[in-house]
């Protein structure tokens, strides 16, 4: 629901970083997202289709998304486990004392970026 | 043209992050104890931080920060009816409250004269879960009404608390509502988690859960 702000947040991440390493332009960007976290792929890439038109450097760039799968562990029994969809206790020892160990990442990974040879150029 | 991979890294909400940070010690500075208080729509925000001004106010000097998704003042007026100062904040048609709004907010009060300040969220159990705003304590409420499943539900919210409002308790003889299965949910995404089962209609429960912020804000003022 809130991914507008968050698609704002990929775009100037990735003009930040394209700015610094002296890029004319960012081809990929790619996006490293836990099954936890509750973002939509659809709907980043809905609003990035609208918001990066204006971008200077980061127009018309593709969005690839990488999930990673949630991992539990238990506090009780130390068995590792993974999970469907919602969270559940341990299938082993049954216990609700668990913690995630992966799952939660929101991050931009990388960017790819063409840089304008300039020894060409010139 | 030589294309290459760049690597990067960063959080994506980071800029909310920093402006986050920048709040929290522009409250420490002041001796601020700040809470976000989330629910959902109807779950009793706004009744609960009256309530908890007629518990507090005057041992404590508390301030209030509304968010709305829409231009209307109904909780900032209501806040101000009870004589505390609120700022409302209107997000626009925005789900959640980010830390650049905390900021403004926060320039529109005299936090020298504040020793409690309750954020009020937007009415939303998604959103506002993902924004770090810089207060000390995220405090969710889940009312009775809404349901025992909310915790499978919406399990990120519940995920990042460290008080837990069980609001409406004076409802549990008319709506089915199985508290083992809900405490069950909770405990599974917040071991050990602290609740407050409370009323605002009955009042039961609203000093204990009073007792609590009061021993914080006293303890962050002595900092």
């Amino acid at each position: 629901m809130h991914e507008l702000a968050v698609t704002e947040s990929i775009l100037s991440i990735a003009e930040k970083h394209a700015l610094q390493a002296g890029a004319s332009k960012v081809t990929d960007i790619y996006i490293t997202l836990g099954q936890l976290s509750s973002i939509v792929d659809d709907s980043v890439h809905f609003y990035w289709d609208i918001i990066s038109q204006e971008a200077a450097l980061s127009r018309g760039a593709v969005l690839h998304f990488q999930r990673i799968p949630a991992r539990l562990l238990c506090l009780e029994c130390a068995n590792e486990y993974g999970i469907q969809t919602a969270l559940e206790p341990c299938p082993r020892c049954g216990s609700f004392q668990i913690k995630v160990t992966a799952g939660e990442e929101f991050w931009v990974d990388s960017i790819e970026i063409e840089k304008t040879d300039e020894e060409k150029v010139a | 043209m030589s294309p290459s991979r760049i690597p990067v890294v960063e959080k994506i909400l980071s800029a909310n992050d920093q402006v986050a940070e920048q709040n929290r010690a522009k409250l420490d500075a002041a001796g601020v104890f700040a809470v976000n208080l989330m629910a959902s729509p109807g779950a009793g925000k706004t009744s609960l931080i009256l309530e908890t001004i007629r518990a507090l106010v005057p041992e404590l000097r508390m301030g209030v920060i509304e968010g709305d998704t829409a231009p209307v003042t109904i909780d900032a007026d209501k806040i101000n009816a009870a004589g505390m100062p609120a700022v409302q904040i209107n997000t626009g048609g925005d789900c959640h409250l980010d830390a650049v709004m905390i900021s403004y907010g926060l320039q529109q009060l005299n936090l020298e004269e504040i020793d409690l300040l309750i954020v009020e969220n937007v009415g939303n159990l998604v959103c506002p879960a993902a924004f770090n705003l810089g207060t000390h304590a995220n405090v969710l409420i889940a009312s009775v009404p809404e349901g025992d499943d909310k915790p499978y539900k919406y399990p990120n919210i519940y995920r990042n608390l460290e008080v837990l409002i069980v609001n409406k308790i004076d409802l549990l003889p008319y709506v089915r509502f199985n508290m083992d299965y809900f405490r069950q949910g909770v405990e599974m995404l917040n071991p050990g988690l602290r609740t407050f089962p409370v009323s605002c209609v009955t009042q039961e429960g609203i000093d204990a859960w009073a007792g609590w912020l009061k021993a914080r804000a006293e303890k962050a003022r002595m900092k």
